[in-house]
């Protein structure tokens, strides 16, 4: 399967996602750059962290009017595979293809760390090798990852499983303390209606690696090679 | 026709304003118990070659619903002057 890993001016992650697919899942990767159109021949897109054009205005905002976005579009209008991870993910809310908003963390701090999160759905192309209700550990580096959305929207997420990430304790309760950011119902990851566009906070690149400190998140690349052999 | 406009962006009424509620806790420690509450916000200042003030108006709110404020969170407020040298 062929990867691309889109790189942004201000994208820092990009070559932790590289690396992971190409030397820990052994898959075919290749990086985009923004300004390129043609996502011909990839089979899934990851949109790295980082801070892509300095988050300047909003994280997220200015990348989202680059030019391979309209081709990030047209690739999840056919169903292609599209992960946005910590700011992939704000560029993905912003560029409308899932819903809702990042606010800057409550606290006013730059959180990095491990955190718990909970699988609440394994049943997408991008957790179907983790258990239902897995807490596993994968950390975080942000400072706007207050997931906000209007209560209905919410709702729906909740109603209809596509909220696939919480932070929870270590008992799995979705407490207060266990929120490193103040999202709302304490979401660290959404995907779309169709299941094909995941945006996530937590890095599972840089967990992925018994190395790193963890090996949480390697299952989550295997799971969308899984899902595109199937 | 050279117009000043500005485009104040604020989080919406009832969300959370971390920045402001720090602010805020400052201003009381320095014994202003009157703020009860303080929202900031971005000041975006957009000069702009057009033939009326009607039509910089309609342009500052085309481009501040399109990219300059998220809807989901933020409110704006657009505002034109008059400019007649270059910035």
């Amino acid at each position: 399967m062929k990867f691309g890993v889109v790189v942004f001016p201000g994208s820092n992650c990009d070559a932790d996602c590289y690396h992971v697919v190409r030397n820990v899942v052994g898959q075919e990767c290749e990086y985009v750059w923004h300004e390129s159109k043609d996502l011909r021949g990839f089979d899934a897109v990851i949109l790295p962290g980082g801070f892509s054009y300095g988050d300047y205005l909003r994280s997220g905002a200015l990348a989202r009017f680059s030019p391979i976005m309209q081709s990030v579009y047209e690739f999840a209008e056919k169903g292609g595979l599209v992960i946005g991870i910590c700011n992939g993910f704000q560029i993905l809310l912003e560029a409308g293809l899932l819903p809702g908003a990042m606010l800057p963390n409550d606290n006013l701090e730059f959180r990095c760390g491990w955190v718990n999160v909970k699988v609440e759905n394994a049943d997408t192309a991008f957790t179907r090798l983790y258990r239902p209700g897995e807490i596993v550990r994968m950390p975080i580096a942000h400072h706007e990852g207050n997931y906000y959305a209007e209560k209905e929207t919410l709702d729906e997420l909740e109603r209809s499983g596509r909220v696939v990430f919480r932070y929870v304790d270590e008992n799995g309760c979705p407490s207060r303390e266990a929120n490193p950011n103040g999202a709302a119902r304490n979401i660290a990851g959404i995907i779309n209606e169709r299941g094909n566009v995941l945006g996530m906070m937590p890095h599972p690149e840089r967990c992925s690696e018994a190395i790193l400190g963890g090996e949480d998140g390697r299952r989550l690349f295997l799971s969308m090679v899984r899902a595109l052999c199937s | 026709m050279k117009y000043k406009g500005t485009v104040v962006v604020t989080l919406k009424d009832g969300i959370f304003d971390p920045q402001g509620a720090a602010v805020r806790g400052s201003l009381l420690a320095l014994g202003y118990p009157q703020v009860v509450d303080v929202r900031m916000g971005k000041n975006i200042v957009l000069y702009l070659d057009v033939p009326s003030k009607e039509e910089a108006l309609s342009l500052l709110d085309e481009m501040a619903r399109r990219l300059l404020a998220n809807p989901v969170t933020e409110t704006y407020m657009v505002s034109v002057e008059e400019w007649c040298s270059r910035p």
